[in-house]
C-alpha cells in the first residue's frame, strides 16, 4: 500500500500506524455536522413546516433504533412498531391522566418499551430466520390487539384523546407553530444519536458486527452471543420507545397505527433507502421518504403505495446499499 | 343437546373449516420456505388473487362455481411462475432482509393494484345454491358451504399427501427439502423443481383463498391483514413440513374460533399468546427439523 | 498420573442410524503435540464440534483439565481455554485482520461488553493484537480486510485469532487445508513455534505436517478410534496403511 511507504519514510513504525488508525476510527468527521446544520437551517427556511419537521426528527430516531438491531446486529424484525407504540401509549396515557411532564413521560416511555423489548427478546431471540421474524410480528400484533381491546385506557380505534402535555422545565410551552416541539425533538434526537454513536464504536458495537458477519465464529471466541443480542435489542427498544413518546407528546395524540405492521414495514423501507448499518441511513432515508409521502400521498394514496412497493423491489434488486451504498460505490 | 356441547361442536366445526382454508394457503409457503429458504411474505397475495378471480368470475361473469375455482387455481399458478422466474430466483441466495423487503414491496404493490382494479371494498362471495343449504345430520344441522369446505379440504389434503408420497415429483421435493445438495448431486433439476413447487404451492394458495373467500374477506389489504396467520401456521407447524402446518392450522383455527366465541373482549390476543408459548416450548415448530 | 489437558470418555453421537462418534475415549496430555487423522467422513471435525460444544453428544463425558464441561456452552469452554480453528476459514471477511484478532483479545479480556468507550480507549488490547500479527509475519497487512488476503495467509489469521484467546488446549482443524504448497511452509512454522505449554491437537490430511509436528497420533475411522500411538508405530501399522495411507510409505 502507498501509505506504508510514506509511513516508513516518515519514521513512524508501521505497527503504530495500524494500531493508531484503528484506535482513531471513532473520531468525529466534519461531515457529521451536516445533519444538525441541515436541521437548524430547515427550521429557519421552512418555518411553516415545523410540525412535519418534528415528526421527521422523531422518526429518524425510530429508524436509528431499528438500524441498531437490523444493520448492526443483523436481527431482521417486522415488529419494531411494538416498542414505538409502547412508548407512545405510555407517554400518552400518563399525559391523558394527569401527569403531563414531558421529560419523565419520555423516560417512562423508554423504560416501558425497554421492558417489552427485554421480555419479548428473551423469547424471540432464541430463534433465527423466518421464525424470529414471525415472532417479532406476533409480539407487535399482540400489543396492537391488546391496545385495540383495552379501549377504556387507550381509546381503542378512535385513539387516545385528551392528552395534556406540560411545558418543558415549566417554561417552554408547546406552541401552535411547533417551535418548542421541534427544538425538543432535535435535542432528544441529538442526545440519543450521540449515545448510539458511542455504542456503535465501542467494543460491544464492534462485537455486534462480528455477530452479524459470522455468529459461529463469535461463539468460538467466547462471545456470549445471546446475551449481547438481548442487550442491543433492549436498548433499541428503549430508543424506539422514546421516539414513540416524542410523537405522542408533540402531536398530543396516539393511535393504533403506532403499533401497526405498516409502521414496522415503513422503518425497513426508510433504512433500505438510506442505507442499513451505517448509522446515517436513517438521517437520509427518513426525510426523503416523509417529504415525498407528504407531497404525493395527498394526491393519490393508492399510487403512493404502488410506487413505494415498486421502489422497494427496484432497490433490492439493483441498489442494495441504498443512498449511502451508492456513495460508497462512487468513492471507489 | 346441551348448550356447552352444542357450543363445542360449533367451535370444532367452524374452526376446522377455517383450518382447512389456512392450511391450503399456508402449506405452499411452508414447502417453499423449507425447500428454497426463501422468505416469501407475499405468499398471501396469491391467495388474494385466487379470491379475486373466483369472485369476479362468479359475480360478474356468472361462471359456474367449480370452473371458477379451477380457473382461479390455474391463473394463480401461472402468475406465480412469472413472479418466480422474473424476481424471486435472483434472490434465492440473498440476505433474509433483502427477501423481506422484496416481498413486502410486492405486497404494497398488490394492495395498490387490487384497489385500482376492484376498489377498496371486500368482494362478496356467494356460494352456489347447490352448496348453500343446511346439511341435516339428525342431532343438528350444519351450514352446507362450510361442510363442503371441510370435505373439500380433507380431500385435497389427502390427495396432496398421497401425491407427495407416491409420485416421482413428490419424492424429489421431499429429497430436496431434506438435503438440497444431495438431491442436486443425484441429478435432480433443482431450478425446475423450485419453479414447479412454487407454482403448486401458490396454486393451492389461490384455491384456498378462493374457497375461503367468506372466511377471509377478499379485500386489497388481504395479504397484510392475514400475514400473521399464515406465518404463525407455518412457524408453529415447522418449516418445510407438510403435515406440521396441518396440525398447526387445526390448533390455530379451532383455538381462534373458540377464543373469539368464548372471550370476544380479548379477541385474537390469545392466539398470539398461544403461539409464543408453543414456540417457547418448540422453537422449530411442532414438526420442525431438530438441529 | 498427570491429569490430561483434555479427555473424552465414551463420547457418542448419532444422527438417526448414522453413528459419527462411537464411544470415543481420548486423552490429550498437557503440552502434547497430538494429531488426529483418518479418511474422509471418519468424523474428525464432528469430534472437534462435540468437544468444543458446538454439537451436543448423545452420551459420554468431556473433561477439560479434569473438570466436566459436557453441559457447558461453547463460549464458556473457550473462556476456560478450549479453543479451535475452523477447517473452512471462518473469519469476519469485511473487517481488517487487525480487527479480527482484536475482537478475540477483547473477549478474552472481558472488555467486549463495554458499550460506552470507543474502541481506541482500549489501546493496549489493539497493541496486543498487533503484536500477535507481528509474530506470525502478518503485520504488513494489518488494516486490510480479510477477503483481500491470500488464502494461505487467511489460515494464519485463524491461528492468530485462536492465540489471542490464550488457549490451554488448541484444536487446529486442517490448518493447511486448501493452502497451496508454497504457502504451507509458513503454517508449519507457525505451528512449530506455538508455546510449549499449549496442548495441541491437529486434524490433518497433510502427512508431511503430521509427521513433522506430532509426537502422538490417533487414527479415527467411521467414528471409532482404530489405533493410537507414536508416529513410527502408526506409520508401520498395517491396518492403518490399508485403511488410510495406502501402500505408500510416509515421506
Amino acid at each position: 500500500m502507498a501509505t506504508e511507504g510514506l509511513v516508513r519514510a516518515s519514521g513512524i513504525r508501521p505497527g503504530e500506524f495500524a494500531v493508531g488508525a484503528f484506535a482513531r476510527r471513532h473520531r468525529y468527521h466534519p461531515l457529521e455536522a451536516l445533519p444538525w446544520l441541515a436541521a437548524l437551517a430547515a427550521a429557519i427556511v421552512f418555518p411553516n413546516y415545523l410540525p412535519l419537521g418534528s415528526q421527521i426528527l422523531a422518526t429518524i430516531l425510530f429508524a436509528l433504533s431499528a438500524d441498531l438491531v437490523l444493520g448492526y446486529a443483523g436481527i431482521v424484525t417486522l415488529g419494531h412498531a411494538a416498542f414505538f407504540g409502547t412508548g407512545a401509549y405510555t407517554a400518552g396515557i400518563l399525559a391523558a391522566n394527569g401527569w403531563g411532564e414531558p421529560l419523565t413521560g419520555l423516560l417512562a416511555g423508554a423504560v416501558a418499551a425497554g421492558l417489552v423489548g427485554f421480555l419479548s427478546g428473551l423469547v424471540v431471540l432464541r430463534t433465527t430466520g423466518l421464525t424470529l421474524l414471525m415472532q417479532t410480528l406476533v409480539v407487535a400484533t399482540l400489543l396492537h390487539e391488546a391496545a385495540n381491546k383495552a379501549s377504556s385506557i387507550t381509546g381503542g380505534d378512535d385513539g387516545l384523546q385528551g392528552m395534556e402535555v406540560w411545558p418543558i422545565f415549566g417554561v417552554f410551552r408547546f406552541d401552535l407553530f411547533g417551535r418548542t416541539a421541534y427544538a425538543y425533538c432535535l435535542v432528544v434526537l441529538f442526545v440519543c444519536w450521540w449515545l448510539a454513536r458511542r455504542l456503535v464504536h465501542s467494543p460491544f458495537g464492534r462485537s455486534l458486527t462480528g455477530i452479524r458477519e459470522n455468529a459461529r465464529r463469535m461463539h468460538a471466541i467466547g462471545t456470549p452471543v445471546a446475551h449481547r443480542r438481548l442487550v442491543i435489542y433492549t436498548i433499541s427498544a428503549a430508543l424506539a420507545g422514546i421516539s414513540g413518546a416524542l410523537i405522542a407528546q408533540t402531536t398530543q395524540f396516539v393511535g393504533l397505527t403506532s403499533l401497526s405492521l405498516d409502521r414496522s414495514g415503513t422503518v425497513l423501507i426508510v433504512l433500505i433507502i438510506g442505507g442499513v448499518g451505517q448509522l446515517y441511513g436513517a438521517f437520509i432515508g427518513v426525510p426523503l421518504y416523509m417529504v415525498a409521502q407528504d407531497r404525493f400521498s395527498e394526491i393519490d394514496p393508492v399510487y403512493w403505495y404502488f410506487w413505494i412497493g415498486l421502489l422497494m423491489v427496484v432497490v433490492v434488486v439493483f441498489a442494495r446499499g441504498g443512498v449511502l451504498g451508492l456513495f460508497d460505490r462512487f468513492r471507489r | 343437546m346441551t348448550d356447552a356441547f352444542s357450543a363445542a361442536v360449533s367451535i370444532l366445526f367452524h374452526g376446522t373449516a377455517l383450518a382447512m382454508v389456512l392450511y391450503l394457503i399456508s402449506v405452499g409457503l411452508s414447502v417453499t420456505m423449507g425447500l428454497m429458504g426463501f422468505v416469501n411474505l407475499a405468499h398471501g397475495v396469491f391467495a388474494m388473487l385466487g379470491g379475486y378471480v373466483v369472485t369476479s368470475l362468479i359475480g360478474r361473469l356468472g361462471v359456474p362455481f367449480v370452473i371458477a375455482l379451477g380457473a382461479a387455481t390455474v391463473a394463480t399458478a401461472l402468475a406465480s411462475v412469472v413472479v418466480e422466474r422474473l424476481l424471486y430466483r435472483r434472490l434465492y441466495s440473498a440476505d433474509d432482509l433483502d427477501q423481506v423487503l422484496l416481498t413486502m414491496g410486492l405486497i404494497f404493490m398488490s394492495v395498490a393494484a387490487a384497489t385500482y382494479f376492484w376498489g377498496p371494498l371486500a368482494q362478496p362471495m356467494h356460494p352456489p345454491p347447490w352448496l348453500s343449504g343446511p346439511i341435516n345430520l339428525g342431532f343438528r344441522s350444519f351450514p352446507g358451504y362450510r361442510s363442503f369446505l371441510i370435505l373439500c379440504g380433507a380431500g385435497l389434503v389427502t390427495a396432496l399427501w398421497l401425491g407427495l408420497e407416491r409420485t416421482h415429483f413428490g419424492v424429489r421435493i421431499r429429497a430436496a427439502v431434506d438435503n438440497l445438495r444431495m438431491a442436486q448431486s443425484v441429478g435432480v433439476n433443482t431450478s425446475r423443481l423450485f419453479t414447479l413447487t412454487f407454482a403448486l404451492g401458490s396454486g393451492l394458495a389461490g384455491l384456498g383463498g378462493a374457497l375461503g373467500a367468506d372466511l377471509l374477506a377478499i379485500e386489497p389489504t388481504y395479504a397484510l391483514e392475514n400475514l400473521v396467520y399464515f406465518l404463525i401456521v407455518v412457524a408453529v407447524g415447522g418449516l418445510g413440513s407438510i403435515r406440521g402446518p396441518f396440525v398447526a392450522a387445526l390448533v390455530i383455527g379451532i383455538a381462534d374460533t373458540g377464543f373469539k366465541y368464548l372471550l370476544p373482549e380479548l379477541g385474537a390476543f390469545f392466539i398470539y399468546a398461544l403461539t409464543m408459548v408453543i414456540l417457547l416450548w418448540r422453537p422449530r415448530g411442532l414438526f420442525g427439523r431438530a438441529a | 498420573m498427570n491429569m490430561p489437558a483434555l479427555e473424552t470418555r465414551g463420547l457418542q453421537k448419532s444422527f438417526g442410524a448414522l453413528t459419527v462418534a462411537n464411544a470415543i475415549n481420548f486423552r490429550l496430555e498437557r503440552g502434547a503435540r497430538h494429531a488426529l487423522i483418518g479418511p474422509n467422513g471418519a468424523g474428525k471435525t464432528t469430534f472437534v464440534e462435540l468437544v468444543t460444544g458446538a454439537l451436543r453428544p448423545n452420551a459420554g463425558q468431556i473433561r477439560l483439565d479434569g473438570a466436566d464441561v459436557t453441559s457447558l456452552p461453547q463460549a464458556v469452554r473457550v473462556k476456560r481455554g478450549l479453543v479451535r480453528t475452523f477447517q473452512i476459514t471462518a473469519l469476519f471477511r469485511r473487517l481488517s485482520i487487525l480487527e479480527n484478532v482484536t475482537l478475540a483479545v477483547w473477549e478474552r479480556q472481558g472488555i467486549a461488553g463495554d458499550l460506552f468507550h470507543p474502541a481506541g480507549h482500549h489501546r493496549a488490547a489493539i497493541e496486543e493484537a498487533h503484536a500477535l500479527l507481528e509474530r506470525l509475519g502478518l503485520e504488513d497487512e494489518a488494516l486490510r480486510p480479510v477477503s483481500m488476503l491470500a488464502y494461505g495467509r487467511q489460515r494464519l489469521i485463524e491461528i492468530a485469532v485462536s492465540l489471542a484467546l490464550s488457549p490451554k488446549v488448541l484444536l487446529l482443524d486442517e490448518p493447511a487445508a486448501g493452502v497451496p504448497s508454497g504457502e504451507s511452509g509458513r503454517i508449519i512454522e507457525a505451528i512449530e513455534r506455538l508455546p510449549q505449554d499449549i496442548a495441541l491437537l491437529i486434524i490433518e490430511h497433510d502427512m508431511d505436517l503430521v509427521f513433522r509436528v506430532a509426537q502422538r497420533i490417533t487414527v479415527l475411522v467411521q467414528g471409532s478410534v482404530l489405533v493410537e500411538g507414536s508416529p513410527e508405530a502408526i506409520a508401520a501399522d498395517l491396518e492403518v496403511r490399508r485403511v488410510y495411507l495406502g501402500e505408500r510409505a510416509p515421506a
